[in-house]
């Protein structure tokens, strides 16, 4: 049976049995307005639901019964025995036609004319102050009604007649015998038997042989369902989860033992508790196409607002889940399903343009896969756009252009699971504010769930989400560090990988920080005993807590050897797309685990997610994966872009940029920014040659020129020696250091202002007066034209001003960065146009902008345009910056409000004319 | 029915009237501190302690009673009281707060005594702010004192921390 239609039956009966009771109150205590009400509102959520689900007959009595209470309620009518009694006929009928309902799933044929003539009459004739507006009311609604009820079902608008003649003699006479005219003698019919009292019976009668069966009246469906506090089933769960770990103990200590009596019984038990798991696993479950109710609607929404042709298919609704966890994904799954219409599909023209079908498909499917629930959200439309990703993923700063280039096709697409990030070129009212599909992965993930996604450009996306049945038990693997036993959910577990000193995967330390080369990648490692801030069990301030003392002495050899070997296991665990490896002595079998809540102590703590008691009746802690990531080193985009814009406008001027620390042979340390770095490589210094003057050296197909710094000890000749590879466009250029020391994350304020070549000054990162390489200078080196012009000279400007660079190239951001800080601007950095608007929009101010022209989504025409038409920052002096600068440039660059226009390798050029642009600013003010 | 509930109810209570109170009583370093006997669920001699890592300092660690996850606190680190010298047992006694389970270790513990209010004073104002924070008051036993804890204030201290922050 359709789920609504039985649940609808459920709530009726359970509101006719109220009914009955509270009007038989009612008859006792006629002036109890509250009583009354809530009668009313009884009835009139029957007549509701009778009309919502297209039971026109069952929605006409209701309307009549109502129409009487209305009366009544409103004072025009008296509490009156008859009233009472009529109004309980009315019940009657509504339950025998319920009855047919819940046997054949639709109404019973045959018409009530006469009770809601009945009815009618009585709210009528008694409170006659209502006149006949009242009274037309209850027929419209029959009309229309009949008229809908023809549409869905006509025979059974032929077929009453002959019930009602078959039944019971009386009706001859009665309008009712003229079937064939369909609906209209329903209303005609009704008012003409009301006055004839000797058609009373007729109702009662007509009902009686169909309700015998079921003589008291209550629906088989409602009895054999009820409700339950939802409470009741989540202890009736934890117990069966108790009784699970229980048994599972119990089944653990049976292996142990040959021959023992318990065998038989216990086995029996272990199915008896299996059933009855299985049993309450099902009292908590509901078809996902609960979740999915809303779906066709706000598609049907969605298609007209975007004016879109979309097919909305869906598969597997009644696959069931966990209710816990159908709460959880409902939102992201409205989310998914409305993103794959609005960014998915293409619009209409778009569609028959690329030669595909007219309607735009999504489709949902669910599915269970292995203890897991597969859903699958799909559409044909565009595909994810990998060149617009890549430039957003650029010009929101999330990666460079050069770790891009390594990455796969999939890893690319996955940064639309970052924070900000959408690729929706203008915000709809729908979609494109790019808040969402991260908060769709943290969801998902939250609850122990995956989300992939494959896509290809023009055929459409596919989402993967691949969640737990259920939240009470989950899969766990269990390790042991330093004695101690946790349990890490299997769920993101990927692999587990002995380490050891003689095998092929062996722990390297990079200054101390374990990682571990694991097919081709360096999978970054952490300690579980450093993170727990573990001490060996030997120094156990409790000596209860020791679990086992044959295992402890034997960790505790192993863990005082761990240190700085290379021995170890490593639970390879993925969260997103990060993956990492968590570094453990042991590792023990899979458990079914009941996670539990830690108490209100430690809930601070993101390591665990929980705790859970094992088989052997032990208490453990749960790791969590998400939390060990964003402790160690997984910096969660999500705060930094969204969130993090406020705290950097509160924070002015404590942006913290990574620097590379390394030194050469004078010793004293030196830093790059990070970002400027594409990478590390040690070159191997028999494989130096000299090309017209200049070191050079073979690497990735390309003579990459190398380049010492001024102060270093010259080239030896043999042997290995890093060097710092920067990479913009097709060159690439090689900076040879003697050591790399550390990578910091500091504020970078350039104190001092080098006079030396080479430098743009000092900076104390780390505690330490470093001087802060410039790396344009060395560039100009390798390459002459890699800048146009060479120039080192610094304006010592000495007023602090406030300067927005907004420039799409991470490498040119970071080049001028220092340069400009060191010419005493306080200097923010915007990666595209919009970001600075953002700026904008957060209210930050700035005394001077500097843009660049060529940018991709808004040029810097544009956005200069979007400036000066903001009264906030209209007054704001611009300067643009292009590697290009022709007279028709300069002359649409003044047009649209940019004071002066600067090439990119000018620097003198462009601190002379923001030098300008701020004297303009104060000459004015 | 009825005449069986008074018979067996009226030897186990012989003292319990207005003017009395039951107490569990228990010893950490030599002190004699009581607890409302209502307000215990159990007592358990040594048990099995798995420790947290990362957890506050008189966090002993969880322990597994009954199928419920049990936080254990070390009552002389709650109250600021040295470190146990000697390697002797500890029992502990354990209280729901809110809803959770902790079990409160210490030394020994001691008999259940029904204790009248006339022997009853309020903390002397000169008593140390941490012991002060958590008792009751002060109970004049024949050979000793006997200080009352209060097992909510005791056990809600992340609160009293936050604020003290």
């Amino acid at each position: 049976m359709d789920d609504l239609l039985s649940e609808f039956l459920t709530e009726t009966s359970e509101g006719l049995a109220v009914l009955d009771v509270e009007l038989v109150q009612l008859e006792q205590n006629p002036n109890d307005q509250e009583l009354l009400s809530n009668i009313f509102r009884l009835m009139h959520t029957i007549k509701g639901t009778c009309g919502f689900l297209g039971l026109p007959r069952l929605e006409s009595v209701a309307h009549a019964g109502e129409n009487v209470l209305g009366k009544i309620r409103e004072g025009g009518l008296e509490v009156s025995p008859q009233a009472v009694s009529l109004i309980l006929e009315c019940l009657d009928q509504i339950r025998s036609i319920l009855q047919v309902l819940e046997a054949t799933e639709a109404e019973p044929e045959g018409e009530d004319s006469d009770l809601i003539s009945r009815l009618n009459v009585f709210a009528d004739g008694e409170g006659a102050d209502s006149g006949s507006g009242e009274v037309a009311d209850p027929f419209e609604t029959l009309d229309t009604e009949a008229v809908a009820s023809e549409v869905a079902e006509p025979d059974a608008e032929i077929a009453p007649p002959a019930e009602a003649v078959a039944e019971e003699g009386a009706a001859p006479e009665s309008p009712q015998a003229e079937p064939p005219q369909a609906e209209p003698p329903a209303a005609e019919a009704a008012p003409a038997p009301a006055p004839t009292p000797e058609k009373k019976p007729t109702p009662a009668a007509k009902p009686a042989p169909k309700g015998e069966a079921k003589e008291g009246g209550d629906s088989a469906v409602a009895n054999q369902s009820i409700r339950v506090n939802v409470e009741l089933l989540e202890n009736l769960m934890t117990m069966v989860s108790e009784l699970v770990l229980t048994r599972n103990q119990l089944l653990q200590i049976l292996r142990g033992q040959k021959d023992s009596e318990f065998a038989v019984p216990l086995q029996r038990l272990n199915h008896v508790v299996s059933e009855l798991q299985e049993g309450v696993m099902k009292t908590r479950m509901q078809p996902i196409g609960n979740a999915w109710a809303k779906l066709p609607r706000i598609i049907r929404d969605l298609s007209i607002e975007l004016d879109k042709k979309i097919d909305l298919v869906m598969k597997g609704a009644e696959t069931e889940l966990d209710r816990q966890v159908l709460e959880l994904i409902k939102d992201p799954l409205t989310h998914m399903v409305r993103n794959s219409a609005d960014h998915g599909l293409e619009t209409t023209a778009g569609r028959i343009e690329a030669g595909k079908p007219e309607i735009g498909k999504v489709i949902l499917d669910a599915y269970h896969e292995g203890g897991h629930i597969i859903i699958r959200i799909a559409d044909d439309g565009r595909g994810l756009p990998i060149d617009v990703i890549k430039n957003k993923v650029i010009a929101n700063g999330l990666a460079t252009e050069a770790e891009l280039e390594t990455m796969t096709e999939q890893q690319i697409q996955r940064f639309i699971f970052k924070a900000g990030f959408s690729t929706a070129a203008a915000v709809t009212s729908v979609s494109g504010r790019g808040v969402g599909m991260d908060v769709v992965r943290t969801n998902i993930e939250k609850i122990g769930g995956t989300i992939e996604l494959t896509s290809v450009e023009g055929k459409g996306t596919t989402f993967i989400i691949k969640i737990p049945l259920t939240l009470a038990i989950v899969s766990a693997l269990i390790v042991e560090c330093a004695g101690d036993r946790f349990a890490i959910p299997q769920l993101s577990v990927l692999e587990l990988v002995r380490a050891s000193a003689h095998s092929e995967n062996t722990i390297e330390r990079i200054n101390g920080t374990p990682v571990l080369r694991l097919r081709n990648r360096l999978l970054p490692l952490v300690n579980l005993q450093d993170l727990m801030k573990l001490s060996t069990p030997s120094a156990l301030e409790v000596p209860e807590a020791v679990s086992d003392a044959e295992a402890t002495t034997d960790v505790a050899t192993v863990s005082e050897e761990r240190r700085d070997s290379t021995d170890g296991f490593i639970v390879v665990s993925q969260v997103g797309s990060y993956t990492f490896g968590i570094i453990v002595d042991r590792v023990f079998d899979t458990e079914e685990i009941v996670v539990k809540p830690v108490a209100r102590i430690l809930r601070d703590n993101q390591m665990f997610s929980g705790n859970t008691i094992l088989g052997d009746g032990s208490v453990v802690m749960i790791l969590d994966p998400n939390g060990i990531a964003s402790a160690t080193g997984e910096v969660e985009l999500a705060e930094e872009n969204s969130d993090a814009v406020n705290d950097r406008h509160a924070a002015r001027g404590e942006e913290t940029v990574a620097m590379l620390v390394f030194r050469i042979a004078d010793n004293s340390p030196k830093a790059v920014p990070l970002a400027l770095v594409a990478r590390l490589e040690e070159i191997e210094l028999e494989k130096v040659e000299i090309s017209n003057g200049q070191h050079v050296v073979q690497y990735r197909g390309q003579l990459m020129p190398l380049v010492l710094m001024e102060g270093a000890s010259e080239l030896k000749t043999e042997g290995r020696q890093p060097v710092l590879v920067f990479t913009d466009r097709e060159r690439t250029m090689g900076l040879v250091v003697d050591e790399i020391v550390d990578i910091v994350e500091d504020r970078l304020n350039v104190e001092l202002t080098s006079k030396e070549v080479g430098y743009v000054g000092s900076a104390v990162i780390n505690g330490h007066a470093t001087d802060v390489v410039d790396v344009a200078h060395y560039l100009t080196l390798a390459f002459n034209d890699w800048f146009g012009a060479d120039a080192n000279d610094t304006f010592g400007e000495e007023e602090s001003s406030r300067l927005l660079l907004v420039d799409d190239s991470p490498f040119f951001r970071n080049l001028l960065q220092p340069l400009l800080s060191v010419a005493g601007y306080e200097v923010t950095c915007s990666a595209s146009a919009s970001e600075a608007l953002q700026r904008c929009e957060n209210g930050e101010k700035f005394d001077v902008i500097i843009s660049d022209i060529e940018m991709p989504g808004m040029s810097g025409f544009e956005f200069a345009e979007a400036v000066k038409n903001d009264p906030r920052w209209s007054s704001v002096p611009m300067v643009a910056l292009s590697s290009f600068a022709t007279q028709k440039d300069l002359d649409r660059g003044r047009a649209v409000g940019f004071i002066d226009y600067v090439a990119k390798s000018d620097r003198e050029a462009l601190l002379g004319a923001l030098h300008e642009a701020l004297a303009d600013i104060r000459g004015a003010a | 029915m009825t005449g069986t509930t008074q018979d067996t109810a009226a030897p186990a209570h012989p003292l319990i009237s207005d003017t009395t109170q039951e107490f569990v009583t228990f010893k950490i370093a030599g002190q004699f501190f009581g607890i409302p006997v209502l307000k215990v669920q159990d007592v358990l001699s040594s048990y099995r302690i798995t420790r947290i890592p990362l957890a506050p300092p008189e966090i002993m660690g969880s322990l597994n009673l009954r199928g419920r996850v049990v936080t254990a606190i070390d009552m002389r680190a709650r109250l600021g009281l040295p470190v146990r010298s000697d390697d002797g047992d500890s029992m502990s006694i354990v209280a729901e707060h809110e809803g959770e389970l902790y079990s409160l270790v210490v030394d020994t513990v001691g008999e259940v005594l029904a204790l009248s209010t006339d022997t009853f004073d309020r903390n002397p104002p000169t008593l140390e702010p941490k012991f002060r924070a958590v008792s009751d008051g002060i109970y004049r036993l024949d050979e000793q004192l006997l200080v009352v804890l209060d097992v909510n204030r005791l056990l809600d201290y992340g609160h009293a921390v936050a604020a003290a922050n």
